[in-house]
This record gives structure tokens, C-alpha cells and sequence, in this order.
């Protein structure tokens, strides 16, 4: 699969997380999907509802939030496509936390913080049988093409 | 009739439908016919051991299942079950 993520869309998902560091930040990717490809249009910052003090390693959205996300999403002819959130002085890649909870069928998309500066950003999806999360191709499209 | 809501990331194994109708007097009830229907969301909402996920939340209009009687939650005329996904991770 390729996820196709607009520049500013992707800027906007770095200054979440610079903003959130040393906490991680979190929210909910709005766009379209069609068969193989998903497309980015906008994103949703989301507080941390996690408790105050694990924040730094750990994060959780409101399911409520998410409902009035998706609501908004049907408004816009959009979808909730996916998740974004950040590792503060940390890797890219899905920790044991993120594995036991990732939905199968969204994208997520995960962002390092090395010391308040946002890094490197990979996409992964969980596979359908819940075994383990495999790596999309991330597509930054710069611009208005 | 009452209302079943189920999330997009669910939405491939009921034929692309977010909701659904059923007829049915307790969200377990409401499940089981949703599954029954589309036997393919069933290891998505299920574990091994025919539990709920960790990661599905159930409420019935907006009230968390979990603070009222579980699947045994009576659903009415009406009501809408909704299943919402828990979204969480972490760093390590
Ligand atoms: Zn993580």
C-alpha cells in the first residue's frame, strides 16, 4: 500500500509532536482510501488522555473524540484513514504498546522526536491476522501536484 | 429497530455499511446478529477466546457499556450501539 501524505499536512503532524514534546502527541488522519492507496487530506491533533505522567511514553485517544472525528470526517466526504503519533527521542518504528493496540486497517503513522526537532516519520500497518505491523510506502507530495 | 454504528476500520467485513439496523434487546444480542450476518468482523471484535478486544469500546447512545451491564446492556427502539475503536500506543 501507499500512503500519500500533502507537505503541509505532514508539517502539521511534525509541529503536533515538536509542541507535544517531551509528552507524545497524538490525533487522527482524515482523508480518502481506494483499494491499495490511501491519501492524507487533513489531520486532527488529539489531547492525550493518558495519565499525566506516563505521557512521555504513552498515549490514548477518547473514544468519543473519535466518534466526533468520524462524524466530521462523513461531513467532509472524508475518512478516518489512520492515527499519527510521536516518539519522543525514540525510533520510528512500532513499539510492543503500539502492536497490542493497533487496529488492522488503519495506517499509522509514527514520528521521531530527537530533542524537541522533529526527525524521521515511517507508515506501518497491522496485518489482518493481528501477527505483527509491516511498513508502508510513505509519499510526501510537496506543493499543489 | 435499533442502530448498530460500526467503524471504518470494521466497515470492509460488513460489505463497506456504517449502519446497520437490528433487532435485538441487549448489545450481546446486537452482536451476535451483527455477526451472524457478517461472520468476517467476528475475529476483529473477538479474541481466541471469545472475548471483546482490548481495542473495542462498545456504547449504547453515548454511554460506555462498560459502566452499565456489559453485553448484557439492554438496547431499545431506537438506541444505537455504537463500537468505537480504542486508539492507544506508546514508545516502548
Ligand atoms: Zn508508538
Amino acid at each position: 500500500m501507499t500512503f500519500t501524505v500533502p507537505g503541509p499536512v505532514m508539517d502539521e503532524i511534525n509541529g503536533h509532536g515538536e509542541k507535544s514534546y517531551p509528552e507524545e502527541g497524538a490525533g487522527l488522519i482524515l482523508g480518502l482510501s481506494e483499494g491499495e492507496h490511501r491519501e492524507a487530506r487533513q489531520v486532527l491533533p488529539m489531547p492525550n488522555h493518558f495519565d499525566s505522567h506516563k505521557r512521555g511514553r504513552r498515549y490514548r485517544l477518547d473514544p468519543q473524540e473519535i466518534l466526533q472525528a468520524e462524524e466530521r470526517a462523513e461531513q467532509l466526504g472524508l475518512e478516518v484513514i489512520g492515527v499519527f503519533h510521536s516518539h519522543p527521542d525514540h525510533p520510528s518504528a512500532p513499539s510492543q504498546t503500539d502492536l497490542d493496540w493497533a487496529v488492522p486497517w488503519y495506517v499509522y503513522l509514527i514520528t521521531s522526536i530527537e530533542k524537541g526537532a522533529a526527525s524521521e516519520t515511517r507508515a506501518w500497518r497491522m496485518l489482518e491476522d493481528h501477527s505483527r505491523m509491516v511498513e508502508e510506502i510513505l509519499e510526501i507530495k510537496d506543493g499543489d501536484g | 429497530m435499533s442502530h448498530i454504528r460500526v467503524p471504518t476500520p470494521l466497515r470492509p467485513y460488513t460489505e463497506g455499511q456504517g449502519k446497520l439496523e437490528v433487532e435485538a434487546g441487549t448489545v450481546g444480542e446486537a452482536l451476535l446478529e451483527l455477526t451472524t450476518k457478517f461472520p468476517s468482523i467476528g475475529p476483529h471484535l473477538y479474541n481466541e477466546d471469545g472475548e471483546l478486544r482490548p481495542y473495542v469500546n462498545l456504547f449504547v447512545n453515548d454511554q460506555d457499556v462498560r459502566t452499565l451491564d456489559g453485553e448484557q446492556t439492554p438496547i431499545k427502539e431506537d438506541d444505537t450501539l455504537m463500537i468505537l475503536p480504542s486508539i492507544a500506543g506508546g514508545t516502548i
